[in-house]
């Protein structure tokens, strides 16, 4: 392929330059040449293509990360091209080479390059070159594929990132087109014949297609099924009655085709939304929206009671009455069937509190999505794709029910949902589910395990001798910093501070001094007392969010803030997926409850205990919450996979490098 | 007098004991016993009474605070019998010498008349002790106007009565008894003084308390419940938030009775302190103690809280009955003027076992629990103090506390 592409390259760069303001091409917007890459923003600064706002100026101040992959690329590239000149990203040409070599291109990963050469010169700009790049190349995909129904463009496929966006519009649009010239050239032969090409056709199209217009597609393949059936009857009207339904169904998506291709402008800012609100996590449910909560209701697996007496800054939060359902969900765990039982075993456990820890939770949820996946099967007459999208989907709302997502599993999901995006369509589902399996054990072995390896060789190094280290609650990462340590033989005392009402501190001090470290144990009033001798604070975290705060089990910010007094620096250890691109000022916005009982229920004291009465006293509430935030001028570094940082880089890792891992 | 005695012993073990909790109930205890050891007290004659008095106080004293260091109350009280003592024998010391000087009584009432009016931090009826035996008030207008009085009265009020013990010996009975009845008057009014603190806390809530407010409090302080109740009473509604205050829980049991008596209370957890600070209004505690300089001796927990809430620029306001005023500046409060309980409240003995055993290894334990009762916050976080007197800023506290001990106490 290399080979093939680099003498493809080199001319190409010329008629790129000169023909492409004059050629006129409906279905791929012009300004997307301009995005194409650096290089040729370089080269080519003249070319009147280069008119789009954003993309062609490079700061020299900022310098790109280098990513191997586009290393390894652009290497591959000089080593074939003969000419020294920088060779044009390949989608800037690949638009209007013939379709053939499109094929060739396509094996390209014109996504990763850009992506990695493409210099961070202003958020907002780089973010919308991005956008209507991936617009440019879902429209230019989905013309390969309507065009090739028949496999062969299996590489194009692989490599992309298809996303929803308003390309798709494009794509809908043509391949209707297609299959209405097909169908008048193929009538003698049975539809049957040609349904099943078709069917392929919209799998392509299925993963790149938006929600309403992937509905028209099944509409109509349902329409369509529906006439195959009556064929023998009525088969003179089967194509005249199926395609009607089927063009009325997509008059919609139909009506923004002359829209997106007219205007560009217009186009980019649509697909930069569009790509934006993708980007953008969903927002969490308001549970003081009584509507919405009624609809989630009647979806709901988990019968839910709402506690009654709810304290009033926290309406917005789910809370519930404990303990009543827990018997009777685990009874039907193999009754029930649209739950895969791992999924549903993971989720009792979230409900019962049996799992705890953010990294525990996440790797217990992405497991369970493996077992589910791998006892997938795609129903007949559907799409792998969006099928187990949904499926995935039902699985995230149950869980949700059981527990509120932590951010970390929410952008595992994220990654997950994305992976399956992007399957090539050709793969069969054996392949398709056993690719998905091992994508979801690399992001376990790679965000997870192997980070907290990396942050740990960061971390050890600022444990000297001679030191008395803090640490709030139990967090894993923390843990197995200190055990580390400890290994390589440094001397230093660790203070354990606790809370209620889940101590979990107790269960690090165990392990702790288990492996015999020299500890000491308290509880969080206590913590200015004991800040006294400390030396450095370690703390886990449950997420970090672009504004640097830090979200992190309730106490956490106490922590901080009192270190802060005390002038002790504050780390944070946190695996980068962890990450979130959310801002967040306080606790109070986004949080969630826990019991409340168990902070009514006092150990060891009978006479603090609150008498039943009590309990129905309206003037009496228990607020468990279960997470604070910590601002960022408490943190003085990060420990990440990705080194160690100041919280005001958090955004930046989150540009940066999750993208190419999460979103593409 | 073995019955003092054993009563000051009894008092100790309790003490020691820590059988006796919350500064209040200490004082209480405390200025009660010292009115038993001044009724039983037998001067013999030709002793000076006042002299005499005084050390058996302090001795009393000395034995009370060794049993309980960091409860200062004691400390605070023995020093205010003291200084009750010193100022009941001045009075009549400078009685005597006005009966002996001027014996005009015309005179004698307006002095008293126009000093009573001054001293309104001690009760009526001390001034009305005061009115029979014209003592003379720590008012800082006297203070200032009698200079050079009061430098020299310590030893003429010593040797004026040694003299006049000598020459005056048919008044000496009359003195004498004049003394310890006064004296007992005095304690009497301290004990009702603390008794009433509350009160005249909790008629200050309605001015800083206002609707529709969130007040933080955490720590149980009967002055706290008071004085939320109190607004609560002027048809003030508002929400508490109450931290519990583990592991010892009086969160709980003020929360309890916050409810009892009708207030909106929500019970958090001390790790949500932070959490919740930035939607309160107010930070209402109770000291403990409160020091010299403005610092507050509190519940564990506080000084996080105070932290918390000069983040966020809340009022940390600090409620300090009169006998919480302690005349001393704190060293290292955080860990001089702490106590340390069992680590049984935090940890479970019988799970930790293992690793608590001293003999295994190395011979020192592995495992320590810190499980602090006290929290000391720095005058700069607090806000405001409400004292049965009024509002005072923390770095006027000094001058607060100085009218309430003679210099001669400080060091017991």
């Amino acid at each position: 392929m290399d080979a093939r592409r680099g003498p493809l390259a080199v001319p190409k760069v010329r008629r790129v330059g000169f023909f492409t303001s004059i050629e006129p091409s409906p279905d791929s917007p012009r300004p997307n040449r301009s995005l194409s890459g650096p290089a040729e923003a370089i080269t080519t600064s003249s070319s009147p293509l280069s008119d789009s706002p954003s993309g062609q100026f490079i700061s020299p101040v900022q310098i790109p990360p280098l990513r191997h992959r586009s290393d390894n690329l652009a290497a591959a590239s000089r080593a074939a091209a003969p000419v020294p000149v920088p060779v044009p990203g390949p989608s800037a040409f690949r638009r209007q080479l013939a379709s053939d070599r499109a094929l060739h291109v396509g094996s390209y990963n014109p996504v990763d390059s850009l992506l990695g050469t493409s210099p961070p010169s202003s958020n907002g700009e780089v973010s919308e070159d991005s956008g209507s790049l991936f617009g440019f190349q879902r429209s230019d995909s989905a013309k390969l594929s309507a065009s090739f129904p028949n496999g062969g463009f299996d590489m194009t496929m692989r490599v992309r990132a298809p996303q929803e966006s308003e390309a798709k519009v494009v794509i809908a649009s043509t391949s209707d087109g297609r299959k209405k010239n097909v169908e008048p050239s193929g009538t003698s032969e049975p539809v049957a014949a040609t349904k099943p090409r078709k069917e392929k056709e919209q799998k392509s199209l299925k993963e790149k297609t938006s929600k309403a217009e992937r509905r028209a597609i099944q509409e109509a393949q349902r329409a369509a099924k529906a006439a195959a059936k009556g064929e023998g009857s009525k088969r003179a009207g089967e194509s005249s009655r199926a395609k009607p339904s089927k063009t009325a169904k997509q008059t919609q998506p139909k009506k923004d085709v002359p829209q997106v291709t007219s205007s560009l402008s217009e186009k980019r800012t649509v697909s930069v939304e569009k790509e934006r609100r993708m980007d953008v996590p969903q927002a969490q449910m308001q549970y003081d929206d009584k509507s919405r909560v009624d609809k989630a209701k009647r979806r709901s697996v988990v019968e839910q009671t709402e506690s009654k007496n709810k304290v009033e800054l926290f309406l917005h939060l789910p809370q519930y009455e404990r303990g009543n359902q827990l018997p009777n969900l685990s009874s039907n765990i193999f009754t029930l069937d649209t739950i895969h039982h791992a999924v549903y075993k993971v989720g009792l456990q979230h409900l019962a509190g049996d799992l705890s820890g953010d990294n525990s939770r996440c790797i217990a949820m992405l497991h369970a999505f493996q077992e589910a996946i791998n006892d997938y099967t795609t129903p007949p007459m559907k799409d792998l794709t969006m099928d187990l999208t949904g499926k995935i989907n039902g699985y995230v709302s149950f869980l949700i029910e059981c527990r509120p997502l932590s951010m970390s599993m929410g952008n595992a999901i994220r990654f997950l949902k994305n992976q399956i995006r992007k399957l090539p369509v050709d793969l069969s589902e054996p392949e398709a589910k056993a690719s998905l399996c091992s994508e979801i054990g690399r992001f376990i072995d790679e965000k997870i395990i192997l980070a907290d390896k990396v942050i740990v060789q960061h971390a050890v190094t600022k444990i000297r001798d001679g030191e008395v280290l803090l640490t709030y609650g139990f967090s894993c990462v923390v843990e197995m910093i200190l055990l580390y340590a400890h290994e390589i033989g440094r001397k230093f005392r660790v203070v354990v501070v606790d809370s209620r009402p889940n101590l979990e501190g107790q269960k690090l001090l165990r392990r702790l001094v288990a492996r015999g470290l020299d500890c000491t144990y308290t509880h969080i009033n206590a913590v200015s007392y004991i800040m006294g001798e400390v030396t450095r604070v370690f703390l886990g975290a449950s997420s970090i969010f672009s504004n640097g705060t830090l979200y992190s089990k309730v106490g956490t910010a106490c922590v901080a803030m009192v270190a802060n007094a005390f002038s002790v620096p504050v780390i944070v250890c946190c695996e980068a997926y962890k990450f979130h691109e959310r801002v967040l000022l306080d606790s109070i916005c986004s949080n969630e409850l826990g019991d409340p009982d168990a902070i009514a229920n006092v150990p060891l004291r009978t006479n603090t205990k609150h008498a039943k009465t009590m309990d129905n006293n309206k003037n009496l509430q228990f607020l468990n919450l279960m997470y604070d935030s910590t601002p960022a001028e408490y943190i003085s570094m990060i420990v990440t996979d990705y080194g160690m940082i100041p919280p005001t880089s958090i955004p930046v890792i989150v540009r940066e490098y999750r993208r190419e891992d999460l979103l593409l | 007098m073995p019955d003092v005695q054993s009563m000051v012993l009894e008092f100790v073990n309790k003490l020691r004991k820590r059988k006796i909790e919350g500064s209040q109930a200490t004082a209480r205890c405390t200025v009660e016993l010292l009115r038993s050891v001044i009724s039983h007290h037998r001067v013999p004659h030709h002793a000076n009474q006042a002299s005499a008095l005084i050390d058996a106080v302090k001795a009393v004293g000395a034995q009370l605070v060794a049993a309980n260091p960091v409860e200062l109350a004691v400390g605070n009280v023995v020093r205010r019998v003291l200084h009750i003592i010193r100022e009941e024998d001045l009075s009549l010391a400078t009685a005597a010498v006005a009966g002996l000087d001027l014996l005009d009584a015309s005179d004698d009432d307006e002095d008293v008349n126009g000093k009573g009016i001054g001293y309104t931090a001690m009760s009526a009826a001390v001034v009305a002790a005061a009115a029979r035996s014209t003592l003379r008030p720590p008012s800082l207008q006297t203070l200032l106007e009698g200079t050079p009085e009061s430098a020299t009265v310590p030893y003429t009020s010593s040797s004026g009565a040694d003299s006049e013990s000598k020459s005056k010996s048919a008044d000496k009975s009359s003195i004498t008894r004049k003394l310890k009845h006064d004296v007992i008057e005095g304690v009497n009014q301290l004990i009702h003084e603390i008794a009433g603190c509350h009160e005249q806390i909790a008629e200050q809530a309605i001015e800083h308390i206002h609707q529709n407010e969130v007040i933080l409090t955490l720590g149980s302080s009967r002055t706290v419940l008071e004085f939320l109740c109190a607004a609560k009473e002027k048809k003030r509604s508002f929400r508490v938030f109450v931290a519990e205050g583990a592991p010892r829980y009086q969160g709980h049991l003020l929360a309890k009775e916050l409810v009892a008596r009708g207030l909106q209370t929500t019970v958090i957890t001390d790790s949500a302190v932070f959490a919740m600070i930035s939607r309160v209004n107010m930070v209402i505690i109770g000291a403990h103690a409160v020091m010299a300089n403005g610092g507050v001796i509190g519940p564990v927990g506080v000084n996080m809280a105070a932290l918390a809430a000069k983040k966020h620029a809340v009022p940390f306001v600090v409620l300090a009955g009169s006998h919480k005023l302690c005349p001393l500046y704190p060293h290292n409060p955080e860990v001089l003027l702490n106590e340390l309980r069992s680590p049984s409240e935090l940890l479970d003995f019988g799970e930790f076992s293992d690793c608590l055993d001293f003999g295994s290894g190395s011979g020192s334990p592995l495992l320590q629990v810190v499980n602090p009762t006290f929290d000391y916050v720095p005058p700069s976080l607090v806000s405001l103090f409400i004292t049965d007197t009024g509002g005072h800023i923390p770095s006027y506290m000094y001058r607060l506390i100085a009218d309430y001990y003679s210099a001669d106490d400080l060091v017991m």
